[in-house]
């Protein structure tokens, strides 16, 4: 008998000298892994708050807005030519008048007709109906004189914000000297002032960058959403405990499978257009209805929650399975009572990737017509509606300069109910874990 | 002896002969479970071979046998837990007190509420221990109503010897507890429900020593009431707590007998050999 390692095919000598030589190669080569890795993080960051910091300059201004302040007399007759305090009595009043009487006080009552437009050029032309609409807020305040913010025009507001500026020549921009000399005047009676925008939440769309608002498309959105929540969760759960634990493993399911992955990857528009043959032409339901749109986006979700909620059941271990079998449950109340409550904490976060997805779809809801221009807040999912990433998508369109920072705005909107829905969803998972773990 | 061991032919044990005849009493007077000519297929592969066994009223009987003899597979014929592997197939007879298992007019769920199970690892449900013990009854309709459950889950703790350890801490999850603990709460889950047969496949073979030593201390207990079949790879342990031992090689029951039997005198050669650990 010999001594093997003596026979071996390195003397232990020579071995632990390469040994050492390969260490230093193996370190060299994990170092440089890990600094790819930290480059890889810093470089995502960066990209994140450039993305950031580009929404929230442009967005943060979108926010607020300019007003003139102006003392008005509501004229008991001008204002209620009825005279019974009615919405429909108040509105064909001459709040028009009143407000364009008001403002040509505050200017010193310029004289000529070229003056008196220039005038009216700084007023939103939505002044009118917010007259209005503060005396039927406010009928106390009829026969009195009270101070009433006005919007600014969007050009004036850019004017303002100096996006236009002065020393361009008169015929090249949209304000014009008069307008100007009379921005000035307010401006130095401190009647200009810069505030939240009351218009943003609370508007709906409009051609009128300064009165135009989000709040008929998030309304859309939330109604279309609910749609999608009510339709794609229960199907994909369903779909996903039926394909892991119920169905038989044969070429039928197999195909199955491999189509639902497929499905995931179809263009969002693809569904769009489906859903204008299905629902809309061959069902006949109405254009622009959230009850179409989240149909549609439901499909589109489908795939990813019958995905992860397949991964989430597989993750629940065969042995709790067995357990519950051993005991006499049968193969439902096994289902029912230990795979999907510890999967649910699974089978919700891909319903959160599924939803937040689909929030921010546009392309198949502009094939259904949900990009429709809908001055109403939805009440329903039978009314027509729009969404918030169509109403982005629209705003993004339009020439006005004020739309920019409308649409930076929306954004900031859209992204804080897409963080409020998933704090949501991860709130409710917590919860979820803690119970089963 | 000290040749063979060292003979590579005497080692490898896959070229011996294995005989078509169990050695021993395969048969007893009072039999609770028996199995006759029963075969198991996992797709074409034969994994439990023409068995012939009775397992008599409250006797605790062992399976013992190299990895991958079919004894846990035969076990897991007892309950229909087979059932669960698509693949699997069984052929053959199994009577329970007389009804055969296979019957169709037999729902599965009513047989596993006769013939309990515990398995190799631990595994109790990630719930409270008082609802790991009381989920059984509940969903058997034992107990007529909460003040009954409640005494249900005291009695199969306290058979299972773990009342006077987890009384103060019911609402616990049963994860929570030590694995020894965990074991003996799911061999108290496998009692609640009133079994006559309680199935054990290895059921130590993932605890420590002392843990192990409580369980089998537990499964003395038990064996008054229950007849229990264990599946084993400790041969001390089977001969602690075995009435009968059942041997198996390459999907054949060798040899059956008198745990004392079988482990001072076994008849076949195969036996011998794996007991003194020759090969397995």
């Amino acid at each position: 008998m010999t001594n093997p390692i003596e026979n071996g095919p390195l003397s232990p000598q020579e071995a632990a000298i390469r040994v050492q030589a390969s260490l230093k190669k193996r370190a060299r080569s994990e170092r440089r892994f890990q600094y790819l890795g930290i480059a890889a993080i810093t470089l995502s960051i960066l990209f994140l708050v450039l993305l950031f910091a580009g929404i929230f300059s442009k967005g943060i201004p979108g926010m607020f807005q300019h007003y003139v302040t102006l003392e008005v007399l509501l004229d008991k007759d001008r204002m209620d030519p009825e005279g019974d305090m009615s919405a429909a009595s108040l509105y064909s009043g001459d709040a028009r008048g009143i407000v364009n009487e008001s403002l040509m006080n505050a200017l010193g009552s310029p004289e000529g007709r070229k003056a008196k437009r220039a005038a009216r050029a700084i007023l939103s032309s939505a002044s009118a109906s917010r007259l209005t609409e503060f005396a039927i807020k406010n009928p106390e305040y009829i026969g009195e004189i009270v101070a009433v913010k006005f919007a600014v025009d969007d050009d004036i507001d850019s004017f303002l914000r100096g996006f236009i500026a002065r020393e361009t020549p008169e015929s090249d921009r949209r304000v014009n000297d008069q307008t100007i000399e009379f921005v000035d005047r307010l401006n130095q009676a401190s009647l200009i002032s810069y505030e939240f925008s009351d218009y943003l939440f609370t508007g709906s769309a409009s051609r009128d960058a300064e009165i135009a608002g989000i709040k008929g498309a998030l309304i859309g959105s939330i109604w279309t959403l609910g749609v999608c929540l009510l339709i794609a969760f229960p199907l994909g759960v369903a779909t996903a405990v039926y394909l892991e634990e119920i169905a038989p493993k044969n070429r039928m399911t197999e195909i199955i499978e491999i189509n639902i992955n497929n499905l995931a990857a179809v263009p969002s528009v693809v569904f769009g257009i489906m859903g204008l043959a299905i629902f809309i032409i061959v069902f006949g339901l109405p254009r622009s209805i959230p009850l179409v749109g989240g149909i549609v986006l439901a499909l589109m979700t489908l795939p990813t929650i019958i995905i992860s909620s397949r991964a989430a059941i597989r993750a629940v271990p065969p042995s709790i399975r067995d357990a519950a079998l051993g005991v006499g449950a049968s193969k439902m109340q096994t289902i029912l009572h230990h795979v999907i409550p510890p999967a649910m904490p699974g089978m919700l976060t891909g319903t959160i990737i599924g939803m937040a997805q689909a929030l921010g779809e546009t392309a198949p809801l502009l094939m259904i017509g949900m990009v429709a221009f809908i001055v109403d807040v939805p009440g329903g999912v039978m009314e027509p509606a729009t969404a918030l990433p169509v109403q982005i998508f629209m705003w993004a369109d339009f020439a006005e300069r004020m739309f920019i920072q409308k649409t930076s705005a929306a954004i900031i909107v859209l992204l804080a109910f897409l963080i409020t829905m998933n704090a949501g969803a991860i709130i409710l998972r917590k919860k979820l874990e803690r119970r089963w773990q | 002896m000290v040749d063979k061991l060292t003979d590579p032919k005497e080692v490898d044990f896959q070229d011996r002969e294995v005989p078509d005849e169990t050695v021993g009493e395969i048969y007893v007077d009072n039999p609770r479970l028996t199995a006759r000519n029963v075969n198991v297929y996992y797709a074409d592969k034969l994994a439990v071979d023409n068995v012939t066994l009775d397992v008599g009223s409250s006797e605790v009987i062992a399976f013992v046998g190299p990895s991958g003899c079919g004894k846990s597979t035969l076990l897991r014929c007892f309950n229909r837990m087979n059932d669960t592997i698509d693949i699997c197939r069984m052929e053959g007879v199994i009577n329970i007190d007389g009804d055969d298992i296979n019957d169709p007019k037999i729902d599965v769920v009513s047989l596993r509420a006769r013939v309990g199970m515990v398995f190799q690892k631990p595994n109790p449900f990630p719930k409270s221990i008082f609802d790991n013990i009381a989920y059984g009854p509940r969903i058997h309709g034992l107990a007529k109503d909460s003040v009954e459950l409640d005494e249900i889950v005291e009695r199969s703790l306290e058979r299972a010897g773990l009342w006077s350890e987890v009384k103060d801490r019911l609402d616990q999850p049963g994860t929570s507890l030590s694995g020894g603990q965990q074991q003996r709460l799911c061999i108290a889950r496998a009692v609640a429900v009133g079994p006559e047969v309680i199935l054990m496949d290895e059921p130590c073979s993932a605890l420590d020593p002392i843990a192990t030593a409580k369980v089998e201390e537990l499964i003395s207990e038990l064996r008054k009431q229950y007849t229990i079949v264990i599946v084993t790879h400790s041969m001390q342990q089977a001969a602690r707590v075995s009435d009968r031992t059942a041997y198996f090689h390459l999907g054949k029951l060798v040899e059956v007998g008198e745990t004392k039997q079988i482990f001072t005198r076994p008849v076949h050669r195969l036996t011998e050999d794996y007991i003194t650990g020759r090969f397995g």
